[in-house]
């Protein structure tokens, strides 16, 4: 830019780098504040503190909001976790097994279950009972949302796992062979712990996911004792013809979902030092 | 008398690339031999042919009169018996130093906790890095690394050792220290097959040095012939440019 031709226009100064941030900058501000003006102006706060923020409504979602709603997230979340962690770690080692159809199984898995809608897959389990007359998927509702939360999840971790197990320096499988451990022996013993260890910031990351997932419970038509915070929230908010209880729902996601993602971070920064 | 090691007609072919064209060599109970040669020569497939990191292409070898290349092998078996070291070590990184050299002892070995804890100890006094025990590899120096890495090798009791390259990997002031165990173990009568380009060592401590350039051995005799007075053109070649850098 500086050393453009100055060919038109020989009298007029050009704006110099710094004058030009300074006037991008004022534009910028003045932005921000039409908007935040408009938005005053123009939004009805009574209404929305109305219908959002009504403090009775939000003191009767309590205590059932924590005891009842965020235990059963939390049971459906950590119940699905488990299931795809370990179902993940399996589909990864299938992926890189030395027999061909294993890989083909488990490539085959994985893609069908990361192409496919959660919800679909939740819609699915609500069918088996119809496709597979007497079987009941055990452990009731609870089994359901942990089966489809964990078949979804497992798809995900798998590639996590398979990233974290590819990670491992080839050296380290060679050293445990050349002390005459066995293919097995050396995966679990070297190479599997210290892939767990690599892939824990992203796996985090697939429990936040999963916690969020959890609302999909929603749709296996859960009630009473089972419902998890997006179905308490929805059925609290038609009772009441309020949306506060959605946004207590959400805000209980929050108090969550985001320590767990700083979390997630800081495992990362650390992994970064060490390595 | 069974050879510790015999390479008979050894070929290997990564693809199109010939790295190794019909070795024939052999090492003896108690021997120190070292293998020394331009890279890219097939130095390093060698030894890693011998306790089959890599599956020769074709021809066999012997180890202690076993063909090990015989697909009914038991492989595992054959490994215990052969101490390996790496050039990058290899340690075990989520593990301390005692702990890389008692696991495979505890689970290849079967030997229990307290009998693997003190033979790990004594190894690791051996070479000594007997006070790094508790530390984990990451925290150790280059030279302690591999030092750790001969004790976990040592620890599995083998009868015979390879070493890829154990120093070039290393800060030149770390060199020494690793040099002496070497040579601490082959006055112990260790049988050694040393891959290496430290020719100071390979002069003092070897009973026979190998040159292998382009796949083939050119060379095979003791130090003060292969070293001292080469009668092969690439040898002299090689060594001139190793002992003499600039020219």
């Amino acid at each position: 830019m500086a050393d453009q031709p100055k060919t038109a226009e020989p009298g007029r100064a050009r704006l110099s780098p710094r004058k030009k941030q300074q006037v991008s900058r004022v534009i910028q501000y003045v932005v921000l504040a039409a908007a935040l003006v408009a938005l005053v102006l123009y939004a009805d706060w009574g209404s929305l503190a109305q219908n959002f923020a009504k403090v009775d409504v939000a003191r009767e979602t309590l205590p059932d909001l924590f005891t009842v709603a965020l235990r059963n997230t939390i049971i459906y979340a950590v119940g699905g976790f488990v299931f795809a962690f370990l179902l993940g770690l399996l589909l990864a080692l299938m992926r890189l097994s030395q027999v061909g159809p294993y890989r083909w199984i488990s490539l085959v898995y994985i893609e069908i279950f990361r192409g496919l809608p959660a919800l679909l897959i939740f819609l699915m389990i609500t069918f088996l009972p119809l496709a597979l007359p007497g079987f009941a998927v055990p452990g009731g509702t609870y089994g359901q949302g942990i089966l489809g939360l964990g078949l979804v999840g497992a798809a995900y971790q798998a590639e996590v796992f398979r990233a974290g197990l590819q990670a491992v320096p080839k050296g380290q499988t060679e050293a445990a062979r050349s002390l005459g451990m066995s293919a097995t022996r050396a995966q679990v013993t070297v190479v599997i712990p210290q892939a767990i260890r690599m892939v824990i910031p992203p796996t985090t990351n697939q429990f936040v996911s999963l916690l969020k997932d959890s609302s999909l419970v929603l749709f296996l038509g859960v009630s009473g004792e089972y419902v998890e915070l997006a179905k308490f929230g929805n059925d609290l908010a038609s009772q009441y013809a309020n949306a506060t209880p959605i946004m207590v729902a959400g805000v209980t996601y929050l108090i969550v979902t985001i320590p767990l993602g700083y979390l997630a971070s800081r495992l990362e920064g650390r992994k970064g030092r060490t390595r | 008398m069974t050879h510790a090691i015999e390479l008979r007609d050894l070929h290997k072919h990564f693809g199109r690339n010939e790295v190794l064209r019909g070795i024939d060599m052999t090492v003896d109970p108690g021997q120190v031999v070292c293998v020394i040669g331009p890279s890219g020569s097939g130095k390093s497939t060698l030894l890693r042919c011998v306790n089959l990191l890599e599956r020769p292409t074709r021809g066999k070898v012997f180890v202690e009169g076993v063909e090990v290349t015989d697909p009914d092998v038991d492989i595992d078996a054959v490994r215990r018996r052969i101490g390996m070291v790496f050039q990058q070590f290899n340690l075990f990184p989520h593990m301390t130093s005692l702990q890389n050299v008692m696991i495979a002892q505890q689970r290849v070995l079967k030997r229990g906790r307290r009998e693997a804890e003190v033979i790990a100890r004594e190894n690791l006094d051996k070479v000594g890095v007997g006070s790094k025990c508790d530390v984990p590899p990451s925290q150790l120096s280059g030279g302690q690394q591999q030092r750790v890495a001969i004790a976990r090798a040592l620890a599995m009791s083998p009868d015979l050792m390879l070493f890829d390259e154990p120093t070039s990997a290393l800060d030149p002031e770390l060199v020494g220290d690793v040099l002496t165990v070497m040579r601490k173990l082959a006055e112990e009568g260790m049988t050694m097959l040393v891959v290496t380009h430290e020719m100071g060592f390979a002069r003092e401590v070897a009973d026979r040095v190998v040159f292998m350039d382009g796949g083939v051995i050119v060379e095979d005799g003791v130090p003060a012939q292969v070293i001292g007075d080469p009668q092969h053109e690439r040898t002299r070649v090689f060594l001139h440019r190793v002992l003499h850098p600039e020219g």
